[in-house]
């Protein structure tokens, strides 16, 4: 877990611009719950912020939980910041129907692929991205394989279902 | 390199006079995806005129597995061979980054012993990986003595992988928990033999190539890229090392006991395809220098640890004991209870950064798997890397960055 001082420049930083925002201690790792339209301002300040200085993007990827109302979608950046050897997640949630959200390559040019990934497996859609298509799929494909929807076996069977993995 | 033909004059028209290749002429070649010297399926779109390259866009996903879908329909236990296809030329590592994860998840107890048992496995498996990376780039310079020598070296490790799992290539190796059976008397004996014939050999390889002017010549301005473009690019491991960043986690985040050894991690200057190579070299040299350490203090104890959720029991105590077979019907039926959570582990990779981002629900197989696959973070460097290159040169920047196709597509 992150030290103290730390957490409390974290959190003075980040509520005093970003009044919407939730911290979130439970994971092994602090996270941010931020608003979407947020989440690009927000990545620039934990980047350039001399005290913070999150200063790699390790991951981002999106999580489909098709049970919440209008937050079915939500976004996770890894960030790490070298200076504190300190991870933290940023997240934003979406709606399913519109999963529109900025992207983050011009603060870090590797973000491009994982961002095209994120859109060829979930669908959400980045703005401003240089180049947004599919990656690891064929272009023809009509949806999203990564949404919970889609059964990883033909549906017709009936021997593997939800029981056998916990889930009833 | 320029290549000039002083008898243009007498010879007759041959490909090198064609119209595609002469300068202000810009040729598309496709440089993949089933090419020899891609060493796996890549594909790139280049733009050349004559040898020098003005663009390239590259094409992945020919071998796409969809791993991180299959992974939310398994349960935990098999999910490492899962991990196996990713970096196929290191595979104990990111079979001991997914235990290591289960294990954070769990919040079990690990023997000491076991974590020295992993670093000594881990870093064979670096070991392989570095050779076979370092001897292809010898191979994509024209010398092929590079690449048959040290294989007989990593044969020996394979062997070492066989006596700890019975497999080479796709190893499986461990359990969530430990190990499946302890080092073998075989295992101590081809670990000490190996431990005395590698370095002698392996400097006899490093003198093939280190210090030879035309291995030299060939590889140095190779393929650069500069601290600030690699750190942007989110690189890791080896080829982040190469441009002069100390970033490894084994120092930064020790897990798994790394903190015990004494190592060095190895940095280069230009990021160049020379530094590359010798960053690996040099890792290679130090990685021994952490199995000597590691298998000199080997501690005592079980070469498991208590996880009787996770572990499947022994046969025998399967038929004869009730308390194992209650375990075992557990484990096999996936009545195991699994705590929700939600955790992020990485461990340096042959490649780097090898990161697991773990959901659970509570369910028997996680709710979200997502693998932090280095090579598929750093590939996107590539074009920016080559531009203005020649070919010759875009084939050794490839093979020296190490790129794996299962870990690319997964």
């Amino acid at each position: 877990m992150m030290n103290d001082s730390l957490k409390i420049t974290l959190e003075n930083a980040l509520t005093e611009k970003f009044p919407s925002v939730e911290f979130n201690y439970s994971a092994d790792e602090p996270s941010v719950v931020l608003p979407a339209q947020e989440i690009h301002e927000c990545i620039q300040f934990l980047k350039t912020n001399d005290a913070l200085c999150f200063n790699y993007l390790t991951l981002l990827g999106a999580v489909h939980y098709p049970d919440r109302p209008n937050a079915e979608l939500c976004m996770v950046y890894h960030l790490h910041s070298w200076k504190h050897n300190q991870r933290i997640r940023v997240k934003a949630n979406l709606s399913i129907e519109s999963p529109e959200i900025d992207s983050i390559t011009d603060l870090f040019t590797g973000a491009n692929w994982l961002e095209r990934e994120t859109y060829d497996f979930f669908g959400v859609k980045f703005n401003k991205h240089p180049n947004l298509k599919r990656i690891l799929n064929e272009e023809s494909m009509a949806y999203f394989p990564m949404l919970k929807e889609y059964h990883l076996e033909d549906e017709t069977r009936e021997d593997k279902d939800d029981r056998f993995f916990g889930r009833f | 390199m320029k290549v000039t033909n002083t008898n243009k004059t007498k010879t007759a028209p041959s490909f090198f006079d064609s119209k595609e290749t002469i300068d202000g002429d810009i040729a598309t070649i496709n440089f993949g995806p089933t090419h020899p010297a891609t060493h796996g399926i890549f594909q790139n779109i280049l733009k050349v005129d004559g040898e020098k390259i003005l663009s390239s866009e590259q094409t992945v996903g020919y071998i796409h597995r969809a791993f991180e879908k299959l992974a939310e329909r398994r349960p935990y236990n098999q999910i490492a061979p899962i991990t196996d296809r990713l970096n196929y030329c290191s595979s104990p590592i990111n079979n001991m980054g997914w235990h290591m994860t289960v294990e954070k998840l769990i919040g079990a107890e690990i023997p000491k012993r076991v974590e020295y048992m992993r670093v000594i496995i881990m870093e064979l498996a670096r070991i392989a990986d570095h050779l076979i990376c370092n001897s292809v780039v010898g191979v994509d310079t024209g010398a092929l003595t590079s690449f048959f020598y040290p294989f007989n070296q990593r044969e020996k490790i394979y062997e070492l992988y066989e006596e700890v799992c019975g497999a080479r290539l796709t190893t499986n190796i461990g359990r969530i928990g430990g190990f499946e059976r302890d080092f073998s008397p075989e295992f101590h004996a081809k670990l000490k033999s190996f431990l005395k014939t590698f370095p002698k050999e392996f400097e006899e390889f490093d003198s093939l190539l280190a210090r030879n002017r035309i291995f030299m010549d060939r590889t140095k301005g190779a393929g650069p890229i500069s601290s600030q473009r690699a750190l942007d690019y989110s690189f890791s491991g080896p080829n982040l090392r190469a441009t002069g960043i100390d970033y490894d986690i084994r120092a930064m985040k020790p897990y798994s006991s790394y903190e015990d050894f004494d190592f060095i991690i190895p940095v280069g200057v230009n990021g160049d395809t020379y530094d590359r190579f010798m960053v690996r070299q040099e890792e290679i040299r130090q990685s021994v220098r952490i199995i000597e350490q590691a298998y000199k203090n080997l501690p005592e104890g079980s070469f498991k640890g208590e996880v009787p959720d996770f572990y499947l029991p022994p046969k025998e105590d399967v038929y004869n004991n009730m308390e194992a077979l209650i375990y075992h019907f557990k484990i096999v039926m996936g009545e195991t209870e699994i705590p929700e959570g939600e955790i992020y582990h990485c461990v340096e990779g042959g490649n780097g950064e090898l990161g697991f981002y773990l959901i659970s629900d509570g369910g028997r197989s996680p709710y979200r798997l997502q693998f932090r696959r280095p090579c598929f973070i750093y590939y996107q460097a590539y074009p920016e890397m080559i531009t203005g290159s020649s070919i010759s040169d875009a084939v050794l920047t490839l093979s020296s960055m190490n790129i794996i196709a299962g870990e690319l597509d997964a």
